[in-house]
């Protein structure tokens, strides 16, 4: 089933893919270079990675035209990771981290993607955009005016090249700024840091090797909590930029298998020395811009990353990183989710808090996967809220008798429990009280446990209490209550009884 | 099986078998007594309509991307949308000229195996032509979905290759004996369709005569058919398709795909192969 995909899905649409994926590569290779210079690695790390991940993930990966590899969200987890232990924990880590996703990937934890909102998702990319942006300044401060000037002359270039006719659209304008600073720096002799002075870059094709690390519990316990940390971020970037994709291309895929897949594309990474990734949101929307559709984009993407890098390896050393700041920088103005900005004023404030929240978090742990887990209890703490404003109580009393009914309506739950017992009035004396739950739902023990309480009271007060319709009120605390999908098994339950 | 609302479904495109489609189907929906629904899917093209290599992302540019995209495939899909809607409009009016009274119109977007999985349940027989519009010209050569979706649905697939000039008379049953060739022999024995044809079961083995065509043949007679039965020796494809040239049969009826997709790219498919060179009609029994 991973290596199952239909002819359309590799050769439907050729000439598009190739072209995306050498436009893909082309902005693909500074990225890479960006995102190890970030976790403190030889670019060679990411730029291996890369390769690996893109090339696998378009054959076992399950949303064609996604593009994976080495990236910032990742990058940023590992930091400490590589400055305390170094590269080879980093790669046992990448390993571990593509096993802990094959298994989610047979959990089916993909599902759960379904509690992150919108508001969540949002704030998660909002978040990453500025996390590559910050992760840009280093290279932006301390430095001479020239670097302030080149990378202004290459986010000109990337912006306004493409607007000159004809060869505007033809030539990717990332690589035009690449080249142009790059013969700029030579020519003037700038003394300026490059990519060159950052680490070493690969001459040769990867090669297979086993990570160099005493195979014993404390490695285990030194890489686990990274790797439950990257294999958390992979797939939740990966999960939202399919969705994404999904959305752009109008088509639908297969999230359990990306899991799996980005799995096998973290182990493959992993052997050949490099570091983990995932999906990328700027890339893929690159990709979709430039035309991509099919697996084979991803792959090309891939594969002429690779090419590249290993006949222009010395002509890459000479890049400034001004060059690569610019091309960074546009990618986190690209990723950033400008509508979220315009959409603040319509949205209601607890949508707002959410992604703000999500976006803090993130920003201050760099910790994608904190952020997402505060936003999605924040956004359920929300929801549960307003739920429990679903919930009333009538009462009218019947003088010969001295009864009274009170007729309960609506959701309770923890959060409305509290409210459900103070409408009840204990003081007033009575000789019998009819309680009737035919229209409320009673959805986990806090409730029935209010109820209870009503009950005693009353009893203590010398009234005699009647519950009615209670056996239908309390059918939604059975757990697995969800596993109704026919409407008149939920009308059975949540209907009127 | 709710027989009642199962329809004799035919696949119409632009192609120029679409008309030979209708009337097959219009002969088939009257024979079986079936109400004739007509289909036009709309297949969403995955090359996509924009060239812009210039690979910079700006401010909203996901949005922007989303909303250009949207655009230029609304304005696609309003085309096809028309274009098939005349095509159904047309092909109503000729099969109700070919005596079906109220054919059933309809329009579905996605793939077409998805589609007529999706709807396997009231398909009766399916009719649909061996190429569609995009590979029209190319002869020797069948439609891009035919193979799957003859895999994917287990109901009577009719294949259309020429136009219709009156109703079949004399068809042909390829049976070898498999398990595939006995369910298409239980169907044609109960089935109305066959009732009017002149039925020959043709059998061609490598070696000596099998027993088994006598079987075959009684199971066919007791349900009231004619049957006529030969037994050739040789090479199947050229065998089975020079025997419809000299006994002028109208139909080929065989079970379709009886072996693995794995076997058949080793070995070569007799189905595939009689898919491209028949030029009568075929009927693939599941």
């Amino acid at each position: 089933m991973l290596l199952h995909s239909t002819r359309a899905d590799w050769l439907g649409n050729i000439r598009a893919d190739l072209l995306a994926g050498l436009v893909v590569a082309l902005a693909l290779i500074p990225e890479a270079i960006a995102f190890s210079i970030i976790a403190g690695v030889d670019p060679k790390v990411g730029l291996y990675a890369s390769f690996c991940i893109a090339v696998i993930i378009a054959i076992v990966g399950g949303r064609p035209g996604m593009i994976s590899a080495a990236t910032g969200a990742m990058a940023l987890l590992m930091v400490t990771l590589v400055k305390n232990h170094g590269l080879e924990y980093l790669l046992a880590a990448t390993l571990l981290t593509g096993v802990l996703q094959i298994v989610a990937g047979y959990l089916k934890l993909g599902n759960l993607m379904s509690f992150v909102s919108r508001s969540v998702v949002t704030g998660f990319v909002n978040a990453l955009a500025i996390l590559i942006f910050m992760a840009q300044l280093p290279e932006l401060t301390n430095v001479t005016w020239h670097v302030y000037a080149m990378t202004a002359a290459g986010l000109g270039i990337i912006y306004l090249f493409p607007r000159l006719p004809v060869i505007g659209k033809a030539i990717p304008s990332p690589l035009v700024c690449i080249v142009v600073l790059t013969l700029a720096a030579v020519a003037v002799g700038m003394d300026i840091r490059t990519v060159g002075d950052m680490g070493q870059l690969p001459d040769t094709l990867p090669i297979f090797l086993w990570p160099e690390v005493p195979l014993n519990l404390d490695t285990l316990m030194i890489i686990l909590p990274y790797s439950v940390s990257l294999a958390v971020v992979g797939l939740l970037e990966s999960l939202m930029t399919a969705t994404i994709v999904d959305d752009l291309t109008d088509t639908p895929s297969d999230k359990n298998r990306e899991c799996k897949g980005q799995g096998i594309a973290n182990i493959g990474a992993g052997l050949l020395g490099g570091m983990a990734g995932c999906a990328m949101i700027g890339q893929s929307v690159i990709n979709i811009k430039s035309g991509g559709r099919g697996r084979l984009s991803t792959f090309c993407a891939g594969l002429f990353l690779i090419v590249m890098v290993v006949f222009l390896g010395p002509w890459l050393s000479l890049i400034p990183m001004a060059a690569l700041v610019a091309v960074m920088i546009m990618v986190s103005i690209g990723t950033f989710s400008w509508q979220s900005i315009r959409d603040l004023k319509k949205h209601p404030l607890s949508t707002n808090v959410v992604m703000v929240v999500t976006v803090v978090v993130v920003v201050a742990t760099h910790n994608l996967a904190y952020g997402v887990l505060a936003g999605v209890l924040l956004a359920a703490l929300f929801f549960a809220n307003k739920v429990s404003h679903f919930m009333y109580v009538t009462s009218a009393v019947d003088p010969t008798t001295n009864t009274r009914t009170y007729r309960v309506v609506g959701q309770v739950f923890f959060n409305s429990a509290e409210r459900f017992a103070a409408n009840f009035d204990f003081r007033e004396a009575l000789d019998k009280v009819v309680i009737d739950l035919s229209h409320a739902h009673f959805w986990d023990i806090s409730a029935v446990g209010a109820l209870d309480k009503v009950v005693i009271k009353f009893r203590r007060e010398g009234a005699e209490v009647e519950l009615i319709g209670l056996n239908e009120a309390s059918a939604t605390i059975v757990d697995r209550f969800g596993v109704h999908d026919k409407p008149e098994e939920i009308d059975k339950v949540l209907g009127v009884h | 099986m709710n027989t009642n609302r199962q329809t004799v479904l035919a696949c119409i495109d632009g192609s120029t078998f679409s008309r030979g489609v209708v009337d097959y189907g219009a002969w088939v929906s009257r024979v079986v007594g079936a109400p004739l629904k007509l289909l036009h899917n709309i297949e969403h093209r995955e090359h996509s309509p924009i060239q812009d290599l210039s690979g910079n992302i700006g401010l909203g540019a996901r949005e922007e991307l989303l909303e250009e995209l949207t655009r230029m495939e609304e304005r696609c899909s309003k085309i096809l949308l028309e274009q098939g809607k005349e095509m159904l409009h047309n092909a109503s009016q000729r099969a109700r000229a070919a005596g079906v009274a109220e054919p059933i119109m309809l329009q579905r977007h996605g793939g077409l195996a998805e589609t007529l999985i999706d709807m396997e349940d009231e398909i009766r027989v399916l009719v649909l032509g061996v190429r569609g519009e995009d590979r029209e010209q190319q002869e020797h050569r069948i439609g891009n979905h035919l193979e799957s979706v003859i895999r994917a649905l287990h109901r009577p697939v009719l294949v259309v290759n020429r136009p219709f000039d009156s109703p079949p008379g004399r068809c042909m049953l390829a049976y070898d004996g498999s398990e595939a060739a006995g369910k298409a022999l239980a169907m044609a024995a109960s089935s109305p369709l066959f009732k009017q044809l002149e039925c020959h079961l043709v059998h061609v083995a490598r070696k000596q005569e099998s027993p088994v065509l006598d079987a075959a043949a009684r199971v066919l007679q007791d349900a009231g058919l004619q049957v006529h039965t030969a037994s050739l020796h040789g090479d199947v494809e050229q065998l089975l398709l020079s025997y419809q040239q000299q006994q002028g049969i109208e139909l080929m009826v065989m079970g379709a795909f009886g072996h693995s997709r794995i076997r058949e790219l080793l070995l070569g498919s007799v189905t595939h192969h009689m898919l491209t060179k028949s030029r009568v009609p075929l009927l693939m029994l599941r």
